[in-house]
């Protein structure tokens, strides 16, 4: 399996989507059979400790107590799997259990017909998970994923760096927020840490800004109109402008990857930089990326991003997302009952348990042990509104280019008036 | 996309395909006889089927999804013509990424080559422990593109990776070499050559021991002194490998695609950006397959132009034996 897959990745890149007729042409896909036994292909992307574990021994007990089935698992590198996934697909052969977003990305997918619809096999159990976190999987009133975990984006900070600086209270408006930055530079403190590199983390900024300046409702008819040239997306660039004009990322932040040695998850587990502006899996991938593998423990704090004066988005908003996995196309019929063993209050438990996850399970919510990770859950079980990702949300081709855009404005070669003209040109080609 | 053939010698009229009889003479130059007939298409076809599979085909289909606007699923139905191209050539990355290969060539021709190529002349002085020296030099060639990349992420990582201590040490800092705009381009450089300059350097010296020693000893005899003998004895015979040289570094070039994808993304902010990681991008993260085809369609073109002007031109002389004489008579 493993090199007739690295075999697909290969002509994949020698065509560019040409060499994918050919892949297409010699893969067989996964086989439908019932009764017989089954394989069942799964990607994931915990592909690191706490949860890699934790998967492959849900796997081993669901395989132990169904003989039939075999369980293929596929740990991948966020980044590796996007790459990986889009060969497969394109040659029209997903995996049969896959990580999604949900979104825009998984609609394109479900347009193409290589996503199962389960909305009848899920339908007895999906209303015990949260239906905000099931909501990014759910197109045209159709299911075809099932997330294992949600949750939003927002600032985590260094609390002895803030008092270091004399930074009493955490900031709640965006006013607030500069202010901060500008204490924490006073103090010699590197205020904000950021992964140039890989841009997703940059366009959270802008996001929050657009949600908190012109509300969801923006968001949604930029979307709809594909129009993005609009005074409340050029004010959100501008807040972020003032932001980039204090100068708060930490040395080399645009070579910066999010999670390598050196990268935004390291600078703040090592101390290095006092907030990121992060989902709730922060904790977890600053400690395994801290030189000590302990990150800064309870020395860190989460507070949600705030409002923006003047703005018409409310500030219990929230901007996030979840992992979930969707169910390829030829997906063999255990499929979806693993997925069910995969999302049981008791294995949702575990998962959360490791601090890495949280639950989409209602029942599971107990088991949130770490006060981090509840913080964020309390956020997020009381906001007035959800907002997932925008290089989720929006077609592939639009969230890559708000987070091309977004890096130029960072990086002081873009204005603001211009990025929107930019980010409306592409979304009216889509 | 697709690597030109750097092996010329597939129009080689005589391809020697079994024992030859007693008239394989009076055969030569006619048509085969239907047993060679039989051979040839028995060791034809597998590379044949290959080519066509994985050269040909490929070629074609992208060069028809080029025409589309595509996003990879399904069948292209949207025919735009053009369009594609077009955009390609108006788009300020693309023709960002053109500029930057030139660039690149650039640096390569009158930097690495010229730096292999002296290397390559003093490792051929009877030195203490040139063995070692030739097999330290080379051996970087010999670790794969994307180990090389990972490598010099970690030795340029900003805050402690071992060229920020070592420029440190000397004043100054080049730790964020890759994420600097102005830096980056020279930065990818210099690990492309890094690993690559050992290849050339083995070519040269390769090279460099096939000049027979008469003549150096003969030049000397007449009075060269060690900048004359090079100039105008081991640079001239030295020629075919140093054109070949260039030729594959320049083809390299307009393909690279792994060490920049690991380094650098092609980031920041496109500063490092080539044809192949924008083709990429577009292919893979936007599904924008049918621009992305536009785009390998066009550096296939490049590459092939390059390929056909620079053998017609260049290596004609070089390559004049192989394609027409027919023993060995050198």
């Amino acid at each position: 399996m493993t090199v007739h897959l690295s075999r697909r990745t290969l002509l994949g890149l020698v065509g560019a989507g040409a060499g994918a007729y050919l892949v297409s042409a010699c893969s067989d896909g996964g086989s439908d059979n019932a009764g017989g036994p089954q394989a069942i292909n799964w990607w994931h992307i915990q592909n690191t400790e706490p949860m890699l574990p934790v998967w492959a021994a849900m796997a081993q007990e669901y395989q132990g107590a169904h003989s039939d089935v075999t369980i293929e698992i596929q740990p991948l590198e966020n980044e590796a799997f996007k790459a990986k996934l889009t060969t497969a697909t394109q040659a029209g052969s997903p995996p049969d259990l896959f990580q999604s977003w949900g979104g825009g990305v998984l609609k394109q997918q479900v347009d193409a017909g290589l996503v199962k619809d389960i909305t009848d096999e899920v339908r007895p159990w999906i209303g015990g998970l949260l239906p905000a976190a099931v909501q990014p999987y759910t197109i045209d009133d159709r299911i075809y994923g099932v997330p294992f975990d949600v949750g939003m984006i927002g600032f985590w900070y260094n609390k002895d760096l803030f008092a270091r600086a004399g930074v009493s209270a955490v900031p709640t408006s965006w006013a607030g927020v500069l202010d901060t930055v500008r204490k924490l530079k006073g103090a010699g403190i590197v205020p904000v840490a950021l992964a140039g590199k890989d841009k997703w983390p940059a366009h959270y900024y802008w996001a929050y800004l657009a949600m908190r300046i012109g509300g969801l409702d923006a968001l949604r008819q930029a979307a709809k109109d594909k129009n993005f040239d609009t005074p409340d997306f050029v004010a959100a660039g501008e807040r972020l402008k003032e932001l980039v004009d204090l100068q708060p990322f930490q040395r080399g932040f645009l070579g910066a990857e999010y999670g390598s040695a050196d990268g935004q998850a390291a600078t703040m587990g090592n101390g290095g930089a006092a907030m990121e502006l992060m989902g709730q899996w922060a904790p977890s991938v600053q400690a395994s990326s801290s030189t000590s593998k302990k990150g800064i423990g309870d020395k860190l704090g989460f507070f949600p991003f705030p409002a923006v004066d003047g703005g018409k988005g409310s500030a219990s908003d929230a901007f996030g997302g979840g992992n979930g996995f969707a169910v390829g196309k030829d997906a063999p019929a255990s499929t979806v009952d693993f997925l069910k063993f995969l999302l049981t209050a008791d294995n949702q438990r575990r998962a959360a348990k490791t601090g890495a996850v949280l639950p989409t399970v209602k029942d599971a919510a107990d088991a949130i042990s770490d006060p981090n990770q509840k913080i964020v859950a309390e956020n997020l079980a009381k906001a007035s509104g959800f907002q997932l990702y925008l290089d989720q949300a929006y077609p592939p081709a639009v969230g890559q280019q708000i987070n091309d855009s977004v890096a130029e404005l960072i990086a002081g070669t873009k204005t603001p008036a211009q990025i929107v003209k930019d980010i409306t040109q592409v979304a009216k080609s889509q | 996309m697709t690597r030109p053939s750097t092996v010329p010698d597939a129009g080689r009229g005589d391809v020697v395909t079994g024992p030859p009889g007693p008239d394989a003479a009076r055969q030569r130059g006619h048509r085969p006889r239907p047993g060679r007939r039989r051979a040839l298409a028995v060791f034809l076809t597998p590379s044949l089927t290959l080519f066509l599979l994985l050269v040909v085909a490929p070629i074609a289909v992208a060069s028809y999804a080029s025409l589309y606007k595509w996003n990879g699923f399904g069948l292209p139905e949207n025919h735009v013509g053009l369009d594609n191209y077009t955009r390609a050539l108006a788009d300020p990355v693309f023709r960002g990424d053109l500029w930057r290969g030139f660039v690149l060539i650039v640096l390569s021709l009158t930097i690495q080559l010229p730096a292999a190529l002296g290397l390559a002349m003093l490792l051929n002085q009877p030195l203490k422990g040139r063995g070692l020296y030739r097999l330290v030099f080379f051996a970087p060639y010999v670790l794969s593109e994307v180990t090389t990349a990972v490598l010099f992420t970690l030795v340029f990582s900003p805050n402690r990776g071992l060229g920020e201590v070592i420029s440190r040490w000397l004043g100054a800092e080049a730790g964020a070499v890759f994420a600097d705009p102005d830096t980056v381009l020279f930065a990818v450089f210099l690990v492309v050559s890094w690993k690559y300059f050992g290849l050339y350097m083995i070519l040269f010296l390769a090279a460099r021991q096939g000049i027979p020693r008469e003549l150096h000893e003969a030049a000397v005899t007449d009075g060269a002194g060690a900048w004359q003998a090079f100039r105008h004895v081991t640079l001239p015979l030295l020629g075919p490998t140093i054109r070949i040289a260039v030729f594959l570094s320049v083809i390299g070039t307009i393909q690279l695609f792994d060490m920049v994808w690991v380094l650098t993304g092609g980031g920041p902010i496109h500063a490092s950006e080539t044809m192949a990681v924008t083709m990429f991008q577009y292919g893979f993260r936007r599904f924008e397959v049918g621009y992305a085809s536009a785009i390998s369609i066009v550096m296939f073109v490049l590459s092939l132009a390059f390929a056909l002007v620079y053998q017609r031109v260049v290596l004609r002389r070089d390559t004049e034996g192989a394609l027409t004489v027919q023993g060995d008579q050198r």
